[in-house]
């Protein structure tokens, strides 16, 4: 079995059908994006009793949360060695470098004086008792290190071919030199800043779960847990490569590639054990508090919780650990979908359900412009994949022999028998 | 079950504080007297009358509002439970006096001015800030505008200017604390007419607020809100009946933001945790990278 594919910008046409109702959606989202830039904050029904709504749930934990493939894939390919999912590590960066550089953006809408966002490099203001002071520097210096390790992938696609129109082509060398240079520096200082990425990754993602610690009397147990960023740290490791799987069977269906279900069968293999770490840490946590029996108290939030675990944890384990299952592509998406429900169900539920102000007078519902912003950003953030991939280097196309054709059937899952 | 629930709250974060502390402070009040030279506000319920001349001197101090006295004479506002806004610091709320239920207790509401803030903790850029004397004070012009001293503050005091579009502000009372530097008393204390707000140090009110209790022990519950709740506040309270029953939330002896602290800096000691793990991570990468050359497998 030989897996060594060559990365390659992805020939394909962009505006087909489902990137034109992308492209409807991400419109709708921009423009109420910029409309809440100019009105402000009353167009979202966050209030004094509800500060954080699903700006902050959705846009800034889930995503933070769904970009752990990231660090996840390069910490299994580049530290660990497993060469044969090399071809899963670029689309993974991708993922966390435009999931990352989405949490900023979304973050921008919900925060009331976004033009002071920088505040936090000022060695004036530095504030190390604050949580969100260190998820603030992480994320920054960790997006950072993204757009670094990324670098490679742009020196390759224009090394020795920068061709610039004519008024700019005085440019032509110095931006070939300056290739040649990030080029031979990035090679011998990429493996640090591998590192750096997980060791960032790791610090901010259980911090995300630290903060709602410091409001203890309006948390529902439930969820209320001194070992709160153990959990986020855990979730976002189980969810890296559920992420990785479900976006190269997606990107393989609309690029009409072959998926590699057995790349992804043998990376699937894995979730199960993460998973398993993450739930038996929960049910530790949950007994040592003696928190059961809120869970069958009848209420909605008992009902969410099992939800989060039962559909988002639970089901996936038993599906991945079934052998047919975990090599068929319907089996394998349907899988890694749940986690990644079941995760973001859980950053919803801290920072949403879980949370009960103490004198609230009807529960918090997004406004319309709020869930605009939130989807027209995702929406904006898959168009930009696809044109990044069309244009770099990042997908890994395998060779076709023209022996496993894909039945291509629109609107269904197929399974790819080899 | 609100009680059942709060009850176990106190336990938990009791129980996961001192877990990750390490130890268990007697009472977590031992340290409190360090703030009794802190000012403070005693708030008497059992005196109160409901007249709202706090209110007024609140935002005439501030120049939240410019309206005439007597506007406060409207006894309506009392039909509904208020809250602290953008545009008023401080709300005066009833609740039941159980034997005449005609003529109901009244209760101020502002920023309790804690000895271990939660906000400050929270603040990303030290926007807000405690003030040696005691005032928790705000600086719009770090703040981003995160407000995450919102979710952070156990008695819900912050409130924002959503209504602002660019340049909106956390709004609560600050103490007066420009009046505070010149010796004066906050501008509700002064518009006061019947001392139930009595303006001091910390140490002297609560040596007060228990002469009070000693005194009329048929006028008042043995409870000075404020001397422990949340490791202490710079506002106190008196009430004739329970806090319980007031809207005054139920909050445990230990400073809020006492657990995240302790995460925090347990993570970031020396910086050590994280260093460690990247050199354990830098010797996986070269352990394993070793071990792929010897098996001399194909290398992209």
């Amino acid at each position: 079995m030989n897996n060594h594919q060559i990365p390659a910008p992805v020939k394909a046409v962009y505006f087909t059908r489902g990137a034109r109702i992308l492209a409807l959606i991400a419109g709708i989202g921009m423009l109420a994006y910029f409309y809440r830039m100019i009105v402000g904050l009353t167009i979202a029904n966050i209030n004094d009793q509800y500060p954080w709504g699903i700006w902050i749930a959705i846009d800034v934990a889930t995503g933070v949360a769904l970009a752990a493939g990231g660090f996840t894939t390069a910490a299994l390919a580049h530290i660990f060695h497993r060469e044969r999912y090399h071809s899963l590590v670029r689309p993974a960066l991708l993922t966390a470098m435009l999931g990352y550089t989405f949490v900023v953006i979304g973050l921008l809408a919900d925060l009331g004086r976004y033009y002071n966002v920088w505040h936090p490099v000022l060695p004036s203001m530095w504030q190390g008792n604050s949580v969100l002071f260190e998820v603030g520097m992480c994320v920054t210096i960790y997006l950072t290190v993204l757009y670094i390790e990324f670098l490679p992938i742009v020196v390759e696609r224009f090394k020795g071919k920068v061709d610039l129109p004519k008024p700019l082509a005085g440019l032509n060398k110095i931006i070939e030199l300056s290739l040649s240079i990030a080029d031979a520096t990035l090679n011998k200082l990429i493996s640090v800043f591998i590192i750096a990425g997980v060791v960032l990754s790791f610090l901010h993602q259980s911090s995300l779960g630290t903060l709602m610690i410091i409001a203890p009397t309006k948390m529902h147990p439930l969820w209320y847990s001194a070992v709160s960023p153990l959990f986020f740290l855990l979730s976002a490791i189980a969810v890296g490569f559920p992420m990785v799987i479900f976006e190269s069977l997606l990107a393989s269906r609309s690029f009409k590639l072959k998926p590699e279900i057995d790349i992804l069968s043998s990376l699937a293999k894995m979730i199960p054990f993460f998973l398993g770490i993450y739930l038996g840490a929960k049910f530790i946590d949950l007994t040592l508090r003696g928190a059961w029996p809120y869970l069958l108290d009848g209420s909605v939030e008992s009902f969410v919780f099992l939800i989060e675990l039962g559909l988002g944890a639970v089901l996936p384990i038993i599906l991945l650990l079934n052998d047919r299952i975990r090599n068929s592509f319907g089996g394998l998406l349907a899988a890694s979908a749940l986690v990644i429900f079941g995760v973001a169900m859980n950053r919803i539920n801290v920072f949403l359900v879980a949370y009960n102000p103490l004198y609230a007078e009807k529960p918090y519902l997004p406004s319309i412009y709020e869930i605009a912003v939130t989807i027209g950003l995702i929406a904006l953030l898959i168009l930009v994949y696809r044109a990044i991939v069309m244009i770099f280097p990042v997908i890994s196309v395998p060779p076709s022999d023209g022996s496993n054709l894909v039945d291509r059937t629109e609107g269904s899952l197929v399974e790819v028998r080899r | 079950m609100g009680l059942d629930r709060r009850d176990f709250f106190k336990i938990v974060t009791a129980g996961s504080a001192s877990m990750l502390a390490g130890e268990v402070k007697a009472g977590a009040n031992g340290g409190n007297h360090r703030f009794s030279d802190n000012f403070g506000v005693l708030v008497d319920t059992a005196i109160c009358i409901g007249c709202r001349k706090c209110e007024w001197g609140c935002e005439q101090a501030n120049s939240l509002a410019f309206r005439d006295k007597s506007e406060y004479e409207d006894k309506s506002v009392f039909e509904n439970q208020r809250r602290p806004v953008p545009d008023k610091y401080t709300v005066v709320n009833t609740f039941e006096k159980p034997l005449d239920p005609a003529n109901p207790y009244y209760l101020k509401v502002q920023c309790m001015h804690c000895n271990h803030p939660a906000c400050v903790s929270a603040c990303i850029v030290g926007a807000l800030e405690k003030k040696t004397e005691g005032p928790v004070t705000y600086d719009p012009w770090k703040c981003m505008g995160c407000r995450y001293c919102m979710v952070a503050c156990p008695f819900q005091v912050p409130a924002y200017e959503y209504a602002e579009p660019l340049t909106p502000q956390v709004r609560k009372c600050g103490f007066c604390y420009d009046k505070l530097k010149d010796g004066k008393k906050p501008g509700c204390v002064e518009a006061c007419p019947n001392e139930a707000l009595t303006f001091g140090k910390r140490g002297d009110l609560l040596e007060l607020a228990h002469n009070r209790i000693i005194q009329n022990p048929e006028k008042y519950v043995s409870h000075v809100y404020g001397e422990y709740e949340a490791g202490g506040t710079s506002w106190m309270y008196l009430a004739g009946v329970e806090f319980e029953k007031t809207e005054l939330p139920v909050i445990g002896s230990e400073p809020i933001p006492e657990i995240t602290e302790s995460i925090q800096h347990g993570i970031f000691k020396a910086f050590v945790p994280p260093l460690a793990l990247y050199g354990l991570l830098a010797l996986a990468m070269h352990t394993f990278r070793e071990k792929q050359a010897e098996k001399g497998d194909n290398h992209e």
